[in-house]
């Protein structure tokens, strides 16, 4: 009972955070970065920063993450982190011969107000990036938003720096797919190739967080976007923006930049985001949905109706970031599941009026909390008060499955005790199966672990 | 061993002020250092003949971590301790951080300890302090007695109102007082009565009140302290007297900050704005 004092009494807290749901900025600048062909992220700030970010992501993808630090030393932060970005970029560049280096900050060098432009314009004075090489950069102060603020940062820095406007259109369709998994980027790829649409992805990590184990090291794995196709996005005919709240910034600034109209949906996951996913494709490519993608969604509908009788009214509580807990709340619901209790460490106006609008008023008794005091200790309490089925969310809830002996179903980031997230997408028709299948486990098991003789079934 | 700040508007005078009064209390056989904690790195101009001493902060930058006392702290006038905390150019990194280091560097090298056998430590702190850094000198008990430095042009009192609302914040927790107003004439009406009145409504007192006198000017201009120029020039005993003043206070109080609409009527009454 590793929580054994949480209890059900919610006191009203003006100040304090227990156990946040949410981690920092440079997280998700490091990896939107790795989405990047032949990018290496560099930590403008401290070590310790650096260390931490690489070891979270190392822990989630199961993948050596590689990334440079400024090192900053306290003659650093009194002086400014200048002169060790200056050495760190020639050094990079010479020892690790990257195509790119995507620069984030952090809370040290953002608050001594370091201006990574300048030093950036001055290492190129300097001879330090050598010829058709780049570096470019995003500002990641922890102390706003969260890491999905930092990926959406990183992201409209790519649009920033080498989207590249022109006057004719290629047809081609951008995909932003906010932070989802390698193998949901690569699924979305899919669902794109066999509807026979041209597409630029970005940023694309599949490829380098699930590379294949071939037996020699690659410094830089084979995937992630190129910076050529990303100096195109300014020539493709429409951006579709998956996630509100981590892919509309890049969305707008790539319209504003190169005239390139954007629609921003929500993370396909669950069978009506995956239907107005599908249903954009189609539209902005003028294309026809193949049968066999229909297949794939009847399959899910079918499932859906053969396991009805488990799922329905089922309680659940959710945590994790606003793209993921929007679809999977409308999901749950159209499962006639019960997201009771929702919580979001990260910031951003539409939140609540988009999970309202998922919970379509058929969950009257859902509770739902939003930002800094959204954590969970709350979340614990709520399910101490009133008690649910099931967990879905990051890793951190493995404290509350197991004293509350409550089903935990890990989804979002980070994941550091389980392998396979990475691989198995969640997204589209495939995904929506996965998780279907992972719940219909999930309660199916308790129900069969807590089951007396007498009821103990072989046929479910 | 005393450890006092001096704070008060840029351009006040506090680095002058400050250096005449070491040097009158050298003269009266006090050992003092005086630490400088401003990027610009002249507090100890006069004292030095020159701004002759390498920073702290340089320092630390060409030489690593492995600094000694001696590194950084120069003689002055009279057998003075004179350390420069220094800081980066204009525009880039954190000064505030910069004086943090330096102060702790300071400590840990030694420069407190009873055997350096010092009377005084003074901190010559920059105008205006925006930061935590700039309140180092007044946190943790590490000056205990603070002056303020300040005139009769409004600016000058308010900034003077506002550093006592910082050592309010800071008495609370620790040990720091403040030891009284410095009054660095500018010809202002009323003034020495202004003041006067401004110290008691402020829970202190006035220290002295240094009339305007051309001579600092000229014995700054020569790189030295009024005493050193000069010792026979009156403006020579008004820093003696200011600090025999100091040495012989025994007045420390917690301020009482006054409201903003309280200080505009007090420049009314004295005549300062006419309403």
């Amino acid at each position: 009972m590793l929580l054994r004092h949480t209890d059900s009494n919610v006191i009203e807290r003006e100040a304090l955070t227990v156990n946040p749901a949410k981690t920092c900025q440079p997280i998700g600048a490091m990896y939107a970065a790795l989405g990047i062909n032949k990018c290496l992220p560099h930590s403008h700030g401290s070590q310790g920063c650096c260390a931490y970010h690489r070891s979270t992501l190392t822990r989630h993808y199961k993948e050596p993450i590689m990334s440079g630090t400024s090192s900053f030393t306290e003659g650093s932060s009194v002086f400014g982190g200048q002169s060790n970005l200056l050495q760190a970029v020639n050094n990079m560049f010479t020892i690790y011969d990257p195509d790119v280096i995507a620069v984030h900050t952090t809370c040290l060098s953002e608050t001594i107000g370091d201006d990574i432009p300048q030093i950036v314009d001055l290492a190129r004075e300097k001879g330090f990036i050598p010829k058709g090489k780049y570096v470019f950069h995003c500002n990641t102060p922890s102390y706003v938003g969260s890491h999905v603020t930092g990926f959406s940062n990183m992201v409209k820095a790519i649009v920033d720096y080498f989207a590249e406007p022109v006057e004719y259109k290629t047809g081609k369709i951008n995909i932003i797919p906010g932070w989802v998994e390698p193998g949901d980027m690569r699924e979305i790829k899919r669902i794109c190739y066999q509807m026979g649409i041209d597409t630029i992805m970005f940023p694309d990590t599949s490829d380098v967080l699930d590379a294949p184990q071939t037996g020699t090291y690659d410094f830089y794995p084979k995937g992630g976007v190129t910076i050529d196709d990303i100096k195109k996005t300014g020539s493709s005919q429409k951006t579709l923006a998956l996630g509100i709240t981590s892919s509309t910034a890049p969305a707008r600034a790539l319209d504003v930049k190169c005239s390139v109209p954007c629609e921003i949906l929500d993370l396909p996951i669950g069978l009506a985001a995956t239907d107005r996913f599908v249903d954009s494709l189609r539209k902005a490519a003028n294309v026809e949905v193949p049968g066999f993608i229909e297949d794939e969604r009847g399959r899910v509908l079918d499932f859906i109706t053969d396991t009805q009788q488990y799922l329905y009214g089922k309680r659940v509580a959710l945590w994790g970031d606003p793209d993921q807990l929007v679809s999977l709340t409308e999901f749950l619901v159209d499962l006639e599941m019960k997201p009771v209790y929702i919580v979001t460490g990260t910031p951003g106006k539409k939140f609540l009026t988009r999970i309202e609008k998922a919970l379509n008023g058929k969950v009257p008794e859902a509770k739902v909390k939003q930002g800094a005091n959204a954590d969970m200790f709350l979340m614990h309490q709520w399910i101490k008060d009133e008690p649910v089925d099931l967990l879905i969310g990051n890793t951190y809830g493995k404290y509350i499955s197991r004293d509350d002996d409550i089903p935990l179903i890990r989804h979002g980031f980070p994941i550091l005790d389980r392998v396979g997230h990475s691989y198995f997408p969640t997204v589209g028709y495939a995904g929506a199966l996965r998780l279907l299948e992972k719940i219909l486990d999930a309660i199916l098991s308790k129900m069969d672990r807590d089951s007396e003789e007498e009821s103990f079934e072989l046929v479910m | 061993m005393r450890k006092v700040a001096i704070y008060g508007k840029g351009g006040i005078g506090k680095s002058t002020t400050t250096q005449n009064t070491v040097a009158a209390l050298v003269e009266m056989g006090k050992k003092v250092m005086v630490v400088g904690c401003d990027p610009k790195a002249d507090s100890t101009r006069l004292l030095l003949g020159g701004l002759a001493q390498k920073t702290v902060l340089d320092t630390l930058r060409e030489e690593g971590e492995d600094v000694e006392l001696l590194d950084i702290r120069k003689e002055g006038y009279g057998g003075t301790l004179c350390v420069e905390s220094g800081g980066p150019e204009p525009g880039v990194g954190c000064a505030g951080r910069g004086i943090i280091t330096s102060i702790n560097l300071l400590e840990q090298l030694g420069a407190y300890t009873d055997d350096q056998n010092l009377d005084y430590a003074f901190y010559d702190v920059l105008g205006d302090v925006v930061c935590g850094g700039f309140a180092m000198p007044i946190r943790e008990g590490k000056a205990q007695e603070i002056y303020i430095v300040c005139s009769g042009e409004m600016m000058a009192m308010y900034a003077a109102n506002n550093i006592c609302k910082g050592i309010v914040k800071f008495a609370e927790a620790g040990g720091v007082r403040l030891g009284g107003l410095i009054c660095n004439s500018r010809n202002v009406d009323n003034e020495r009565d202004m003041i006067d009145e401004f110290a008691k409504r402020l829970g202190t007192q006035m220290v002295h009140f240094l009339p305007r006198d051309n001579d600092v000017q000229r014995a700054e201009i020569k790189r030295m302290s009024v005493i050193e120029w000069n010792p026979d020039v009156p403006q020579a005993n008004e820093y003696r007297t200011l600090a025999s003043n100091i040495d012989a206070n025994e007045m420390f109080v917690i301020p009482k900050p006054m409201k903003i609409n309280e200080l505009e009527s007090l420049l009314l009454d004295f005549g300062v704005l006419v309403a």
